[in-house]
């Protein structure tokens, strides 16, 4: 390709920068436990949350920066740098009620983004689709929740949750996702400010698919949300999570925890298109995307399935993960991971077996370009009380270029006879051949690298919902734009 | 710890001031420093070593010639070799010979190369495996005394295999050392065995070091036969740094030790240079196996091949963990890693890892996994020509075996590794050998 083009291509923007120019409260940088005490009174929270936030303080700071293991380097971060909280809006003013309190930049933001929050736009699509938008430290508003509410499902912010059924909050809460789990757990249960809070009653199947919009807008905060995902049994939902940010050019740190129970034959599907901000060509700025995501299948026969397709972050560490309690219980991890220019990705997913006759299925897909670095890192643990239990992982890297890295570190503990665990990677570059075909059929180059690697990401866009399949495979194509030459 | 220390200058206080001595010390220092690996240190992840930590292992200062010669006799290899005999560590010369190599070949005691030629031979010591390199590293130079050294001269092709069998026949705790030093000539070709047998009632700690370096187009066939008895302890590393051309085969073959600790690692530092790696884990009782395999593709156009078996009974533990690393500009790269693991038993426990790093574009790295337990299909089809269940079972989990049985070419040893693993399956076998 001619070096024109390449250039033009490389420019091409993340269109998501923007800033959204918009009055807002922001709690000055610093962490202590005053910072924490003005979160909880500032979300009415009961005294027993506030206990338990101030807990997992302490122990944070007892805990260390785990970055010796994980294949990813960046400087130490300065956590009282860091704003835990910022709201749009001034400082005392109550949060909107409705959807049509809320200031409209705000709706215009959200409308620029293409998450429409007026239900009556939504509708013109094919399906609605219920949304929770969070704007920084808060929720801006939740559509579809009197239609929701109609089938029994409970959609709203974790803050709201919290307000109003306090108790399946208290039950569920932390129980997936212990405060000590990890640094950036334990961070999270300490100043988590908002997320979604979804809880199916028994036998309902969600009407809709439910999603939440994460945007990171003002700078110098870090977005510590919370989301809790509760299907009783039989009952089944689909849950989809983007998020974006605007360009800076320092980074800002996002550590969210997602906790999801599933009981007797439940089923839980969640989706994440995840585009922060990747930081620009020379690696400078971007999200730190550091992220506890586990799903616990507690019943039997019930089944946690994840997809994602993590585009954006400087620095992607996360394992979304399946604790299979239950007999026969399922879980599912499908994952496309691109990198490109500066960033990094140690990614990748653990499946623990206890349940007999439980099943994994785990396929990744990793495509490294520029100057970047992806790694994916998996743990499948086979307990003895597991029988039966059966694994199936595949991960394939593709590199494009020849200073990026592709890395895989799977990790197989199998304490059971009965077990069958299968393991298959592949590292390769595009076939010459595969391209050479399409090129002579007359098709561009640049084309043909994102057929090939449409293709090659398939088994994941499948089982990505309709709406985020489209908006993956355009996210896909112009994250690689300037990666082929 | 303590006792590490007093054995250590104990055998340090007389030696001669010089580069060895000095060495030496700093060796231990490291060793000190370091301290016996835990799980807290990923690469130990799976095996626990502080036990060692706690023994007594002290250095042998003699040992009993006649049932070193009655072991040899029952369980050595019978093969037309040059041979080298250690026991507890001491060279039995007795036992040794190698009469009859070519002018261009060196092989000889370490310990004698130490004493008539220092210069080169510290020239080939920690060149590859220095006491950076790992603390079991580092505890074997600041103890090394014996071993053996082997220079081929370019264009020779050793006239026999080089058999070096290490004897633990002492009935107390007696720790060695050894270090096999390799210097493989331009277009030269060395076939080396090592066999470490244990009297039944042995509890030796052996840790082994083996440094070969491989000028272009040499060749050298490595076959390491493990069979400890069930309380040693066994730590072992080979380091090989390979050039233009060259090409490396090892065979690891598992089927002792109470705590077996296996490093293979490969430089392949020259175009063209290839390595292949098999090996069988073949664990019973309460044995802890423990094989990590290391690659680096330092050059392009360099190949790589690794096929390990593990095949865990009652409550044994396997570890595989083997990388790959393919750096930058290592590009036209094939790197292969297939790792299959047989369960037995539901005490059993497996951890495996492969792993891949590659920061080049254009290779074909491929590595698999699997975890499983016999195929009922192939169980049934033996059962149902009247075979019973559990001879039934015996040849499948042989056959199992055998894919990496079948690569070694001399028979002798092909012979020795199916009789050992088919006599001690759960479901015994009587193999009527084929000559």
């Amino acid at each position: 390709m001619a070096n024109e083009e390449m250039e033009q291509l490389v420019s091409s923007e993340y269109k998501q920068g923007f800033v959204t120019d918009i009055e807002s409260y922001t709690l000055p940088p610093g962490l202590d436990e005053e910072v924490i005490r003005y979160i909880s009174s500032k979300k009415k929270e009961p005294q027993w949350l506030l206990d338990w936030r101030l807990e997992a303080f302490a122990l944070w700071k007892e805990m260390h920066d785990p970055q010796a293991w994980a294949n990813i380097g960046y400087p130490k971060i300065d956590f009282q740098a860091i704003s835990y909280y910022s709201a749009p809006g001034a400082k005392d003013k109550n949060a909107p009620k409705s959807l049509d309190e809320v200031d409209p930049k705000l709706l215009e933001t959200f409308e620029k983004l293409g998450i429409p929050l007026h239900e009556r736009a939504a509708l013109a699509g094919v399906r609605g689709v219920a949304v929770d938008a969070v704007f920084d430290s808060v929720s801006v508003g939740t559509t579809f929740k009197k239609e929701l509410a109609e089938a029994g499902v409970i959609f709203c912010s974790i803050s709201e949750a919290v307000q109003d059924h306090p108790e399946l909050v208290r039950k569920y809460l932390g129980t997936v996702v212990s405060k000590t789990d990890n640094f950036y757990a334990a961070l999270n249960a300490a100043v988590f400010t908002d997320g979604s809070f979804v809880f199916v009653p028994k036998g309902v199947t969600c009407p809709m698919e439910l999603s939440t919009y994460f945007r990171i807008n003002a700078a110098n905060t870090g977005q510590f949300e919370r989301t809790l995902i509760i299907c009783e049994e039989g009952a089944q939902v689909s849950y989809l999570e983007g998020c974006t940010a605007p360009m800076r050019d320092e980074n800002q740190l996002h550590a969210a925890v997602v906790e999801l129970v599933a009981l007797d034959d439940a089923y839980i599907k969640y989706s994440t298109v995840q585009n922060w901000y990747p930081g620009d060509e020379e690696g400078l700025g971007g999200i730190y995307n550091f992220v506890t995501k586990r799903g616990d299948c507690r019943g039997d026969r019930s089944k946690i399935s994840w997809t994602q397709v993590e585009t954006g972050s400087a620095i992607t560490w996360k394992y979304p993960s399946c604790i299979l309690r239950g007999k026969d219980s399922v879980g599912e991890f499908y994952s496309v991971a691109v990198t490109n220019n500066f960033q990094q990705a140690d990614t990748g997913t653990k499946m623990i077996h206890l349940g007999e006759g439980s099943r994994s299925t785990i396929i990744s897909k990793g495509i490294s370009a520029g100057r970047s670095n992806q790694s994916y890192r998996g743990l499948v643990k086979i307990l003895p009380s597991a029988k039966n239990a059966r694994n199936f992982t595949q991960c394939d890297s593709l590199l494009l270029g020849d200073k990026c890295g592709a890395h895989t570190f799977p990790y197989q503990e199998i304490g059971n006879a009965t077990a069958q665990v299968e393991h298959e990677a592949t590292t390769s570059k595009i076939g010459e051949d595969q391209l050479f075909y399409c090129m002579q059929r007359g098709i561009s180059e640049e084309d043909s690298v994102n057929m090939i690697v449409n293709g090659f990401c398939k088994d994941v866009f499948q089982e990505l919902p309709m709406e985020f399949a489209v908006e993956a495979e355009a996210l896909l194509n112009v994250t690689l734009e300037g990666a082929v030459g | 710890m303590k006792h590490y220390a007093q054995a250590f200058d104990a055998f340090n206080k007389n030696a001669e001031d010089g580069w060895l001595k000095s060495q030496r010390i700093a060796a231990f220092a490291r060793f000190e420093h370091l301290g016996f690996p835990t799980p807290s240190v990923e690469y130990w992840k799976y095996t626990d070593t502080k036990a060692l930590a706690k023994r007594e292992f002290k250095l042998a200062t003699g040992y009993d010639q006649q049932a070193a010669a009655e072991l040899l006799k029952a369980k050595g290899l019978k093969l037309d070799a040059h041979r080298l005999v250690f026991v507890d560590g001491l060279l039995s010369s007795e036992l040794s010979n190698l009469e009859g190599l070519q002018d261009a070949v060196v092989i000889e005691p370490l310990s004698q190369a130490l004493a008539t030629e220092l210069e080169l031979t510290s020239g080939m010591m920690g060149r590859l495996a220095g006491i950076d390199v790992d603390v079991f590293t580092a505890l074997n130079f600041a103890f090394v005394s014996e071993g053996v050294v082997v220079r081929v001269g370019a264009n020779q092709k050793v006239n026999k295999p080089l058999l070096v069998t290490y004897l633990s026949t002492a009935t107390e705790e007696v720790m060695s050392h050894p270090r096999i030093l390799i210097a493989a000539g331009a277009s030269s070709e060395l076939q080396l065995i090592e066999h470490f047998i244990g009297a039944d009632e042995a509890k030796n700690f052996t840790n082994r070091v083996v440094e070969g370096v491989m000028e272009r187009n040499a060749k050298i066939h490595h076959t390491l036969l493990q069979q400890p008895s069930d309380k040693e302890w066994w730590v072992g590393r080979i380091q090989i740094e390979q050039k233009r051309d060259s090409r490396y085969t090892s065979h690891q073959m598992n089927l002792g030790g109470k705590l077996v600790r296996d490093d293979l690692v490969c430089d392949l530092n020259g175009e063209g240079a290839e390595c292949d790696f098999s090996g069988l884990l073949f664990g019973r009782n309460r044995q802890h196996l423990d094989i990590h395999t290391l690659v680096n593709h330092n050059a392009p156009l360099t190949n790589s091949y690794e096929t390990y078996k593990t095949i865990l009974n009652d409550r044994s533990q396997g570890v595989f963990n083997s990388k790959v690393i393919v750096k930058k500009d290592s590009q036209k790269i094939h790197a292969v890693q297939n790792n299959a693991n047989l369960l037995l038993s539901d005490q059993a426990q497996i951890n495996a890892k492969p792993e891949l790093e590659i920061y080049a574009d254009d290779v074909k790295c491929a590595h698999g996994a699997t975890t499983g337990q016999l195929d009922m299909d192939a169980l049934f089809y033996l059962m149902a020509r009247g075979i019973g269940e559990e001879e039934a079972r015996g040849l499948l989990t042989l056959a199992f075996a055998n894919e990496v049985i079948d690569k070694l070419e001399l028979p002798e040893i092909y012979n020795l590794v199916e009789t050992t693993v088919a006599g001690q399956l759960p479901h015994k076998i009587e193999l009527e050998l084929t000559q």
